[in-house]
């Protein structure tokens, strides 16, 4: 906490001024959005199965119980408790499944944040700084991967790599690149202009000061805002290439390959189709829930009338 | 309003070309040997192996085979599929009608619920209606469209028996391809033959009901949200005040004054769903063996199709490009502050 009456005894006397930090001033506002606080709970919670998947005494879950194939969840009358969630088609423990899954999920949503926000916000204050020839080559650039659908990208992307979780990872993070580097550049463009950015350049701060002391913060908030969403948007595109056969590889325990393996059952067991789906739509629900709230917190200019 | 046109057209031009190009580095990085893939199990020598990649041009260097690909665009002339020999142009032109149909039905779903529930939520802003069409559409938003499919087809076709499960149209129904578009085309079939083809429309449109939900599932809830805070945002103006004041009835205000420029950006949304939409069509069409480019193009990476992928993903490229012109157009026969502005 800083003590804003220090210097003056007669005020400090009567009434100390205290500003909350940054933080505790951010967390009153993103608490009071019950959905955010929702979908964080929801997501820790999440974060917290993947982390200790293994030590949760659950079963392997790429071992196969053959004489308990499709077994359903343990409050039917043929389930069991040992297998809480049921069984998939060759007797793998579903929850195990799931609890495994989303180290994947998680795993290739932060990564491919990551990698596309750093050489992101590269580009974007590379565009912004110099909108005259870099920034222009830069965003028809972006146009062009903009105008190919996401999905098509990354499919092709996958075939030219080869499959594999590391190649996933690098396909989301190209294919959502253009929406980080316009972010940027529009924030830095929209900033060059105001008085401050002037000041320091008076002052003689060099171009690499500039953008990455002076500049940068000021753009934070949307940037994170947008990597929250990207990062939903990231565990999407994971499951889709899944399911259609691009992405992780059998056995290891993916959402999307679950859904992918369990559609020639869905007619007998329902829960092999829904609980992987399930579970894919809370976790990417939770962190848009988490998006908006951090966007109505950090960035009271975008929030939405409500 | 011409020359603004024109000056986008020209715009676009650099983008163009630089999806061409796109499109082929992408095609060509890819491993794999389409030569290898036409031969399929019988093997080849080398010597049939240089003969065929000779007269497919894939031994020349890769600035030449680009330089001619570029020049068979501007021709309008694009390659044959290496696996049925087709040309590319003709193969999409059989299909494309089934994504667009199913594009179009998908769109006007999402359209009619979406901004009337928008409308709805804004007008009764703070009611149960409201809270429950932003729950909807968030939970929209977030949707694994794959999954969402396969919940529809378990529970509709599997568990009711209400639709079926896959392609277009049932086999029994004799249907010529006069337009491409089913709806249309089994309409005019049951016209010709009331008899044989007793029942051919209600079919096929059993058969478009679930992917159209499906893929109009996401595009929806967007226009909702959009649509509602962009009503509340126009509710709040004062010439809606002014309206009510004159003593015009709620609807006319809410409909006549306010929707028209609360319009304005859920229009960009709109378009900006195209782009979207052609992805989702991809996952829609093969959920539902649906006929149409999406599930072609897919096909055609794992059959190292080059010319198919590439050109694929080069009129998909356009078609969003073009849109995407459109909307901009549109938005600006809308909006004449934008219109002189520029």
């Amino acid at each position: 906490m800083i003590n804003a009456g220090t210097g003056n005894e007669a005020v400090e006397a009567t009434q100390t001024f205290t500003y909350p930090s940054p933080f505790r001033a951010f967390w009153s506002g993103f608490s009071a959005n019950r959905g955010a606080v929702i979908g964080l709970a929801f997501m820790l919670l999440v974060l917290f199965c993947a982390l200790f998947a293994p030590l949760l005494g659950l079963h392997d879950p790429i071992e196969q119980f053959r004489d308990a194939s499709l077994l359903p969840p343990a409050w039917y009358l043929e389930g069991t408790w040992t297998y809480p969630l049921g069984t998939d088609e060759v007797g793998r423990d579903l929850l195990s499944r799931l609890c495994f899954g989303a180290r994947v999920s998680l795993l290739v949503g932060l990564c491919a944040v990551l990698m596309s926000l750093i050489p992101g916000v590269a580009l974007g204050l590379a565009a912004g700084f110099f909108p005259k020839v870099t920034g222009k080559l830069i965003m028809r650039a972006m146009d062009i991967m903009m105008a190919l659908p996401a999905l098509l990208l990354a499919v092709a992307i996958m075939s030219i790599l080869g499959q594999g979780i590391i190649n996933a990872m690098i396909a989301i993070a190209i294919v959502a690149l253009p929406g980080y580097v316009r972010l940027v550049r529009a924030s830095v463009s929209m900033e060059l202009g105001r008085d401050y950015v002037i000041a320091s350049r008076m002052n003689g701060a060099g171009l690499l000061r500039l953008m990455f002391l002076t500049v940068l913060p000021n753009c934070l908030a949307p940037l994170i805002v947008h990597a929250t969403l990207s990062f939903s948007s990231a565990i999407l595109e994971v499951a889709a290439l899944g399911f259609l056969g691009f992405g992780v590889q059998p056995p290891t325990a993916e959402w999307g390959t679950m859904l992918a393996a369990a559609r020639d059952y869905m007619d007998r067991a329902w829960w092999v189709v829904t609980l992987p789906g399930v579970t894919i739509l809370l976790s990417v629900l939770a962190i848009n829930l988490i998006g908006d709230g951090l966007r109505d917190t950090l960035d009271p200019k975008l929030k939405r009338v409500a | 309003m011409f020359w603004y046109f024109l000056k986008k057209l020209i715009l676009v031009i650099p983008t163009f070309i630089g999806v061409s190009f796109a499109s082929f580095a992408l095609i060509h990085m890819m491993p794999g040997d389409p030569v290898e893939i036409m031969a399929g199990e019988r093997g080849l020598d080398a010597a049939q192996h240089a003969e065929i990649l000779k007269s497919l041009g894939l031994d020349l260097p890769m600035h030449v085979q680009y330089g001619h690909y570029l020049l068979s665009i501007f021709r309008l002339d694009l390659g044959n599929s290496l696996v049925t020999h087709e040309p590319v142009v003709n193969e999409f032109a059989k299909l494309f009608p089934a994504t667009l149909e199913l594009a179009t039905a998908a769109m006007i779903l999402a359209i009619l619920f979406g901004l009337s529930a928008g409308i709805i939520a804004a007008v009764k802003r703070g009611s149960v209606f409201d809270h429950g069409v932003m729950s909807l559409s968030l939970a929209g938003y977030s949707m694994p469209i794959f999954w969402w499919g396969l919940m529809l087809i378990m529970y509709f076709s599997v568990y009711l028996g209400w639709t079926p499960v896959t392609g277009r149209i049932s086999l029994d129904f004799d249907i010529m391809p006069h337009t491409g578009f089913m709806l249309v085309d089994s309409w005019l079939a049951e016209a010709a033959d009331p008899a044989g083809n007793a029942g051919a429309f209600r079919d096929a449109l059993r058969h478009l009901i679930l992917p159209a939900v499906v893929l109009g599932t996401i595009p929806m809830a967007v226009i909702a949200r959009m649509t509602r805070s962009s009503m509340l945002e126009v509710l709040g103006e004062e010439y809606v005040r002014t309206a009510r004041a004159r003593g015009l009835s709620p609807w006319r205000v809410i409909v006549i004054h306010a929707l028209r420029n609360a319009l304005i950006p859920v229009i960009t949304v709109v378009g900006l769903q195209v782009g979207t939409l052609m992805g989702g069509a991809v996952m829609t069409e093969t959920i539902f063996s649906w006929p149409g480019i999406g599930k072609w193009i897919i096909e055609a990476v794992g059959r190292r199709d080059y010319p198919v992928v590439q050109d694929g993903i080069l009129i998909v490229a356009t078609l969003v490009i073009v849109t995407n012109i459109l909307v901009d157009v549109l938005y600006g026969v809308i909006n004449p502050r934008i219109r002189h502005e520029r």
